[in-house]
Order: structure tokens, then C-alpha cells, then sequence
């Protein structure tokens, strides 16, 4: 249903074209040619052959309209216990003031996209055009024109924040059949450190939204970022995200992506090392019931020598739940001496779950060192039965170690409150599950 | 160093001599009507003009798939010879009826056809463009109720077999590559093992494209019925010549309950010179069904040769228990690419499968492994184990890994390892260092890579392996 977007498109353009600048609108205006001419994604995409994505594509989303009233209680729950940190939240796909808290801190600028390009920041027209053209999926082109609010964030040359900083997009009860496009933009000064909490939570338990982002992350030379992303959507809504990231040189990356909603969830991870000494950790962590379907594609380039990546995924999938990975590593001729470890491990814990894995090395250079591993399996009958030796019932003994499995990625996040709830979260899921499981017994 | 490395990249392929005989040929192009004279002229039985022509029919609709890493030019199918037979072809009495020529080739070759130089216990299915010119140790099979015949001369003798086993593993219908070949092949071998015996000795074919402008488009047929055992062996060679040659096999195998099928390939077909000019294209399509409880087949591939090599031998894990593995070495050098691996199809219970691909790439060769392992829902049980490694020779060459991985079932065990890195220099300086060259140093490094696999080979398959390698491999390091 191609047609209804770009009618949607006439009709913002038509709409809001006045206010917005001309650069800004002949970037829409590309976009929406991008889109026209792809279309959206079906299963002969190699990208998206086992990810079917009919429901979504079917549906007629229209954009966001004036958000239900929403108070920082309503909030809380998804805050970590940290109201005092940095935040900045969107309702709905707009800025919300009075929910978010932006303190001023040193070489910090943060705001939303919508002001900042009424106000003219100098660098976000090329900084944005830029990104826009490497954006790569159809839904990152649909988000380029559609999208009208964001973030912008940028911190100067050595600046070290403190705290992170928690972006926060809430989606209402009540918007069932809308769509929201939030645009992010990171740019993290040379040798400045930044950690960014993103997050996207349906209020609504039920609610059949759509929230289609576009993040794009920059690390100047020697810069250093901590990103965790924690995609908690209503279970009946659908999802669909695209980071980029750009490392220059000596830079450091880490990146948690944890993905527990959406009834299609499908996130594209895109790591450039554009400089010598980069390195990129790639963490990820996906569980999936009902008829979920979570979709992690991550690519890591290789394009400069001497840099190191290394990805751990793990997915826990059971009832009729459909996982997808693929983890795609591209040496560059000139990237020798690359370092890049690739791990992808899921765990099948009903009959029904399927996964489909596609871990893809493509290597140019000679003198790399390339690895990875994938296993699929259930968990190991040997351990279950060591501790059903022990006394524990079997139902937690499975428990257990599924939570251990979980818990290794999980610990690689640093921000303690986020790791601490998080925890919290897998336990209640896998203790739900288990409810469940033994309720239909 | 680099001195070597040239004169060697530069080595002749030795075996590019072209033997002069007249060969019986129709026109180049492809119609339903060459399709019928195929058929015409092998004096085939109704049901297979049939089955020829609507694999034909199908062709027509496919188009050509481009989703392997590989790029080459286009292949022009209507300026292709679809028949070429040696002329002279007077019953074979015994193996001194074949002609002079084409027995100095083979001895070029180093075929042993004459019985009494064929290494012990080797029978040999030699086929010479497309038909078999002689076949050994036949008696001897067939008093144990083994057919071991060419797929002509089993068209004709036991139309039966054939007509319930063509087509059952790899459909006329299934890719691009094996309609052609199902709507033109020539000939090839055929192989019935029945209840019980086991195959006292490795069966073997030699393939080898001679006549210029023929495409090659065998068709073997191997039939291990239950509790049965053989052991089959493939070799391929061409002669060297400028424009690519297509070649596109086809090979079934259908083991039975408790049946065990091993199937090895030594590939080492014309790869094009050092700038990529000629070079056989070879587009395979290989597949096994283990179709009792038990079964097992085995396959195991050193793929030296070809421009391009598109290939991925499968098995069909329908049985429970039953067993699939793949071993394989593939070599690129100069402008050789390859694209191939394996499938692995879990659908019995309590399957397992074994995939350990080594793939070496040199020069500016392009080496893709491509696998896919499929646990459908009722295989509980299933195993997998897949180890992908690369080794890298030179900074011009690539290697890619495109696994696919779909389980279905929660009680499946799928792992899948790969790795990719560079030769060791350290163990080159060492060996250097205790007086190897470094030809030798290298050779003796990638053969304890592939050690694995050639492991798997027949023992004379395995010294001609081990040599291919260090031949087609030195002088690629700089």
C-alpha cells in the first residue's frame, strides 16, 4: 500500500510545507522518490526473505494526531528509578517539554528535531543529508519523509557527561492505526564520552501502532559511547528501526539492543569503522512469544585496517514466536589486520518457535582475523538435570538457566539501574511463561 | 620469491591437450527438435523423450539465477553443441576395441583403463563427451547383482530403475541448470546396489570434455538399496581452450533404509589462464536422499578447478536416523571463483549432519561458502555440526560465508563455526627455517588445513588430491 503513503506525503507536504525550510523539504522530497521506486521490502529481498512482513505492509497507518494527556507517573515505570537523568520525550511521536528534563551540562546541546529545524542549526542540513543518503532500508526512506520530530544530540570535543542521557519515545493508549516516524541524530565530539539510553514503550498493552525510527550515531576521532536501546512496544504494534553508526578513528562503540515487544520487530544495525583503531561491541538480547516475530539484522564494516568488532546476540523464542538474525561482517581490501568475533545463539523453548539465522562473513583482505559461531539448540539436559539433582524442580531449573543465558549479555550493560531493571523484567517474563505454560498444562 | 610465484602461476595446465578425433556432432542451437534427436539417436524409450521434453517445456519459463557470488559472462545456450559421441562406435567387445586415440589420452590423463594398470580395485566408468567408451570389472559386479553401467546402456537394459528413480531427487523441475540438463544430458553413469551387498570395491568415473563448443551435461544415477554399501568416485579433467565451456551435471543418489552411499569428487577441470580468459563454467546440481530409517550418504568434494564453480551437493535427511555429511575443499586461484556448500535438510528424526568446508583462495579468486541447514518441525532430534573455514593467500582475493541456519524444532542442536585467516606467516618461516622452499612450506600448510576432508577420500583419490592442491596452489603466495 504504497499509495497511501505518498498520499500522506502530498498531504504533509501540502500541510506543513510552509513552515518547514526548503532544504528540509527537497530532503523529504528525495525520500519519498526513494520509497516510490522500492516500494516496501517483500520475501524476494534477500534482506528480508524470512521476516514476513505482510501485516504491516497491508495496514494503512496515518500519522499520529494530538496525543492523549500523559503524566510523568505514567512515565516512571519505564525511568529506571533515574528521574534525575538527562531526558528527552516524545508522545507520540512529538516533543513533549513538560515531560522531558534537560539540564544544562557542558558541550551538551540537546533538543528536538522539529525545533531545531525551525531554528537552523548549521550543521544539521548536511549532517541530515548526509545520513539520508545512506539510509538503506524503505522503511528509513519512509521515515526520511514522513518523519517530523526527533532528537538532536551533540556533544563537543572532550566532553565527558556524567549520566547518560535517556530518550524516551512513549507511544499512548488509544493510538491504534498510527504511525510515528522519530528521527535521532548523535554526533559525539572527539574524544568526548556520552552513554544514550533509547527507548520505545507502548502505554497501551494492546495497542496496534506502528513507530518507524531512523538513528544515526557519529563518533569522532577517539570519542567513546555507550548506546543501549530497549524496545518495549505493545505486543500487538510493529516496529521497525535503522542505526547507523559512523566510528572514526581510535573510537569506541558499545551498543546493548534489547527487544522484548512488537508483534513485528525488526531492527537493522549498521556499524561503519571508518577509522584505524575503531571498535565497535554489538550486544543484543530478543525474546519473542505468541506470534511474535523479532527480526536483528546487524552489518559491521570493516573499511579501515587495524580495527576490532565483536558481537554477541542471543534470542529466547518459544510458543510460536519467529526469531531472525543476521549477522553480516564486510572486510574492505585495505582493512588488514581486522579483528571481528561474531557470536549468535538462540534458544528454541517450544515446538512451534522457528529461527532463522544467517550469520555472513564477506572478506576481501588477507590479513584479518574473522570468526563466527552460531547455535541453536535447547537448553542443556545435562545442566537441567544436574540441578534436578540438586532438588530444584525442573520447571526452575529451566528457568534458571534460561535466565543465565540471558543474563551473560545482559551483563555487559553498565548502566547499573538499566541493568537492574532489565533483570527484573526477564525474570517476571520467564516466570510468566512459565505460568503460562503451566496454566495450559 | 615473486620470481617462483610467477613461473608457477604461469605453469601450463598440463592436461590441455586436445585429442583429434571426429566426433559425431548436431548443430549448435537448442529446440525441442534437438531435444527429440537427442533422444532419437540413444534410441531412448518413450517415457524419457517425455520426460525430456517437458523438463524442456519448463527451461523455456526459468530464467537464469544470479544470486550466487559469482559474476561471468553470459552464457549463450543457442551457440552451444548439445551431442558430440566419437564417431567410431563399433560394439565393445573388450577394452581393446577402444580407440587408439582415445586410449592415449586417457594414458595422458593417467586413467588406468586397461585392467591390469588400474590401481587394485578400481573400476572405471570412462566417459569421453558424453558416451561411455568402456566400462571394467563389470563381470565381477555383476555376479554380485551390481549394475554399473553407463546411463544409456541402462535406459536400455533396465528402463524399469530408471524410470522409478530419474527425477526423484532432483525433479526436471528444480533449478534453471538442472532442467537444461534434464531436457539434453547425454549420458553418465549408473549405479544399482542391491539389498544387502556391500560394493567390494570404489567405483569410479573420469569425466572429460574434449570436442570444443560442447556443453557436458552428465547425469548420474546411484541407487544403494537397503543395507547396501558403495563407494563411488568422480574425477574431471578438460582440455585447455579459450572460450568457456558450460558444464552442467546432474547427480542423484537415493540410499534406502540402512544403505550408505560415499560420494567423492576430485574437480579439477580447465580454470582459465591467469587473467581469467576461458575456463569451464561448471554448474552442478548434486543431491542425496536418504529415504529409509538409517541411511547415510556421504559426500566429499576437492574442487581445484573451473572458471566458475557453482555446486552444492545436498542431502535429503528423510529417514529417522539417518546420517548427511559434506566434506569439502575448494581452491580459487588467478580469476577462479566459487560458490559453493551444501543443504542439509533435517526432516526424520533423530538425523544428523556433518558439513566441514575448507576454502582456500589465492591470487584474485573469490571462494564463497554457501550452506543451509533446515530443521523442519518434526525432525526432533536433529543434529548439525558445520565448520566453515577460510584461509586467505595474497591481499587480491576474497572468501564469504552465507550460512543459513532455519530450525524449526526445539530439540534440535544446530552449530555452526566459521573462520577466516590468513596463512600463517610464522609457520611458513619455520618450515623455511628447517629447509623447505616456500612452495612446499605453503602446500604442506593448506594440506594440514584440508586434512579434514582429504581424510574422507579413497586413499589414491587423497595422494591425487594432495598433489592437485600443491599444483594448483603454488606460487600464489606474495
Amino acid at each position: 500500500m504504497i499509495e497511501h503513503y505518498l498520499r500522506e506525503y502530498e498531504v504533509a507536504a501540502a500541510d506543513g510545507g510552509a513552515t518547514a525550510p526548503g532544504w528540509f523539504r527537497s530532503l523529504q522530497a528525495d525520500a519519498i522518490e526513494l520509497f516510490r521506486a522500492s516500494g516496501f521490502p517483500g520475501p524476494k529481498d534477500e534482506e528480508w526473505r524470512f521476516t514476513p512482513i505482510a501485516p504491516l505492509v497491508r495496514a494503512t497507518f496515518r500519522p499520529a494526531g494530538s496525543a492523549t494527556p500523559v503524566g510523568l507517573t505514567d512515565l516512571e515505570p519505564f525511568l529506571f528509578g533515574r528521574l534525575d537523568w538527562p531526558r528527552l520525550v516524545l508522545v507520540d511521536g512529538r516533543f513533549s517539554p513538560e515531560l522531558s528534563q534537560l539540564p544544562s551540562i557542558a558541550g551538551l546541546a540537546i533538543a528536538n528535531l522539529a525545533s531545531v529545524v525551525k531554528s537552523g542549526d548549521g550543521d544539521l542540513a548536511s549532517d541530515l543529508a548526509e545520513a539520508s543518503g545512506r539510509t538503506v532500508t524503505p522503511f528509513a526512506s519512509l521515515n526520511a519523509a514522513l518523519g517530523m520530530d526527533g532528537t538532536v544530540l551533540r556533544l563537543a570535543s572532550d566532553s565527558v557527561m556524567e549520566e547518560p542521557v535517556h530518550l524516551v519515545h512513549v507511544t499512548t493508549p488509544g493510538s491504534d492505526g498510527t504511525v510515528t516516524h522519530p528521527r535521532l541524530l548523535v554526533v559525539i565530539g572527539e574524544r568526548a564520552r556520552a552513554q544514550v539510553i533509547e527507548s520505545y514503550v507502548g502505554l497501551g498493552s494492546e495497542g496496534c501502532y506502528w513507530t518507524n525510527v531512523v538513528c544515526d550515531v557519529r563518533l569522532s576521532r577517539g570519542a567513546w559511547v555507550e548506546h543501549t536501546r530497549i524496545q518495549r512496544e505493545s505486543e500487538s504494534a510493529y516496529h521497525t528501526g535503522v542505526t547507523e553508526i559512523r566510528q572514526e578513528a581510535d573510537s569506541h562503540y558499545r551498543s546493548f539492543s534489547f527487544a522484548i515487544g512488537g508483534a513485528i520487530a525488526r531492527h537493522d544495525l549498521r556499524s561503519r569503522l571508518g577509522g584505524s583503531g575503531a571498535e565497535a561491541l554489538l550486544y543484543g538480547l530478543y525474546f519473542g512469544r505468541g506470534d511474535q516475530l523479532v527480526d536483528n539484522h546487524t552489518t559491521i564494516f570493516h573499511d579501515q585496517p587495524d580495527c576490532r568488532s565483536w558481537e554477541v546476540y542471543k534470542g529466547i523464542l518459544t510458543d510460536r514466536a519467529h526469531g531472525v538474525f543476521n549477522g553480516k561482517i564486510i572486510v574492505q581490501p585495505i582493512a588488514q589486520k581486522t579483528d571481528a568475533k561474531q557470536t549468535n545463539r538462540a534458544l528454541l523453548l517450544s515446538d512451534t518457535a522457528k529461527i532463522d539465522t544467517k550469520p555472513q562473513l564477506e572478506i576481501f583482505a588477507d590479513d584479518v582475523k574473522c570468526t563466527h559461531g552460531a547455535t541453536v539448540g535447547n537448553l542443556d539436559p545435562l545442566a537441567r538435570f544436574y540441578l534436578t539433582s540438586r532438588g530444584i524442580p525442573d520447571r526452575v531449573a529451566g528457568e534458571l538457566l534460561t535466565y543465565a543465558f540471558a543474563a551473560e549479555v545482559l551483563n555487559e550493560i553498565s548502566a547499573e539501574p538499566v541493568r537492574t531493571v532489565l533483570d527484573r523484567l526477564i525474570h517476571g517474563r520467564l516466570a510468566s511463561d512459565r505460568l503460562e505454560a503451566h496454566d495450559a498444562r | 620469491m615473486t620470481e617462483s610465484v610467477e613461473s608457477l602461476v604461469n605453469r601450463d595446465y598440463k592436461w590441455g591437450f586436445v585429442t583429434d578425433i571426429e566426433a559425431d556432432q548436431i548443430p549448435a542451437g537448442l529446440d525441442e527438435d534437438v531435444v527429440r534427436l537427442i533422444s532419437a539417436k540413444k534410441g531412448e524409450p518413450p517415457f524419457l523423450l517425455e520426460w525430456r521434453l517437458k523438463a524442456y517445456r519448463g527451461w523455456l519459463k526459468m530464467t537464469e539465477p544470479h544470486w550466487a557470488n559469482i559474476k561471468y559472462s553470459p552464457i549463450d545456450y543457442q551457440g552451444m553443441v548439445y551431442y558430440a559421441a566419437p564417431r567410431t562406435k563399433a560394439p565393445l567387445g573388450s577394452l581393446d576395441d577402444v580407440d587408439p586415440k582415445i586410449r592415449e589420452t586417457y594414458d595422458k590423463l593417467g586413467i588406468p583403463l586397461t585392467e591390469q594398470k588400474i590401481l587394485s580395485g578400481v573400476a572405471v566408468d570412462a566417459v569421453f563427451d558424453s558416451v561411455s567408451v568402456g566400462t571394467t570389472y563389470r563381470r565381477q559386479l555383476g555376479e554380485m547383482g551390481i549394475i554399473f553401467c553407463s546411463f544409456s546402456e541402462a535406459v536400455r537394459e533396465y528402463p524399469d530403475l530408471i524410470q522409478r528413480y530419474l527425477g526423484s531427487v532432483v525433479p526436471a523441475s528444480d533449478n534453471f541448470f538442472a532442467a537444461l540438463n534434464s531436457a539434453v544430458f547425454s549420458d553418465g553413469s549408473f549405479v544399482y546396489v542391491p539389498k544387502g551387498v556391500r560394493c567390494p570395491m570404489d567405483l569410479s568415473t573420469y569425466f572429460r570434455i574434449n570436442a570444443q563448443n560442447t556443453g557436458q551435461f552428465e547425469r548420474t544415477l546411484i541407487v544403494a538399496d537397503e543395507g547396501s554399501y558403495v563407494s563411488y568416485l568422480e574425477g574431471c579433467t578438460a582440455p585447455k581452450r579459450d572460450e568457456n565451456q558450460l558444464h552442467a551435471a546432474v547427480v542423484e543418489l537415493v540410499a534406502m533404509a540402512g544403505a550408505t552411499i560415499k560420494y567423492s569428487t576430485v574437480q579439477n577441470w580447465y580454470a582459465g589462464d591467469e587473467d581469467g580468459k576461458g575456463g569451464i563454467y561448471n554448474f552442478v546440481t548434486k543431491r542425496g536422499k536418504c529415504a529409509g530409517a538409517g541411511a547415510k550418504i556421504s559426500w566429499t568434494q576437492v574442487e581445484t578447478g573451473s572458471a566458475i564453480t557453482w555446486k552444492y551437493p545436498s542431502v535429503i535427511l528423510q529417514g529417522d536416523n539417518s546420517i548427511g555429511e559434506f566434506y569439502s575443499v575448494a581452491v580459487t586461484n588467478a580469476c577462479q571463483q566459487a560458490d559453493t556448500g551444501t543443504k542439509m535438510i533435517h526432516i526424520g528424526r533423530n538425523t544428523k549432519s556433518t558439513v566441514v568446508s575448507k576454502g582456500i583462495s589465492a591470487g584474485r579468486g573469490q571462494n564463497s561458502y554457501r550452506g543451509q541447514v533446515k530443521v523442519m518441525p518434526r525432525a526432533d532430534g536433529a543434529r548439525n555440526y558445520t565448520q566453515c573455514d577460510s584461509m586467505l593467500i595474497g591481499n587480491r582475493c576474497g572468501a564469504h560465508t552465507f550460512p543459513y541456519i532455519d530450525v524449526q524444532n526445539r530439540t534440535a542442536a544446530v552449530e555452526h563455526e566459521a573462520s577466516t585467516s590468513k596463512i600463517g606467516e610464522d609457520q611458513i618461516f619455520y618450515l623455511k627455517q628447517r629447509g623447505l622452499n616456500t612452495e612446499n612450506a605453503i602446500s604442506m600448510i593448506v594440506n594440514g588445513f584440508c586434512k579434514e576432508v582429504f581424510r574422507e577420500l579413497p586413499m589414491e583419490f587423497a595422494v591425487e588430491a594432495q598433489k592437485l592442491l600443491g599444483i594448483s596452489l603454488e606460487g600464489s603466495v606474495g
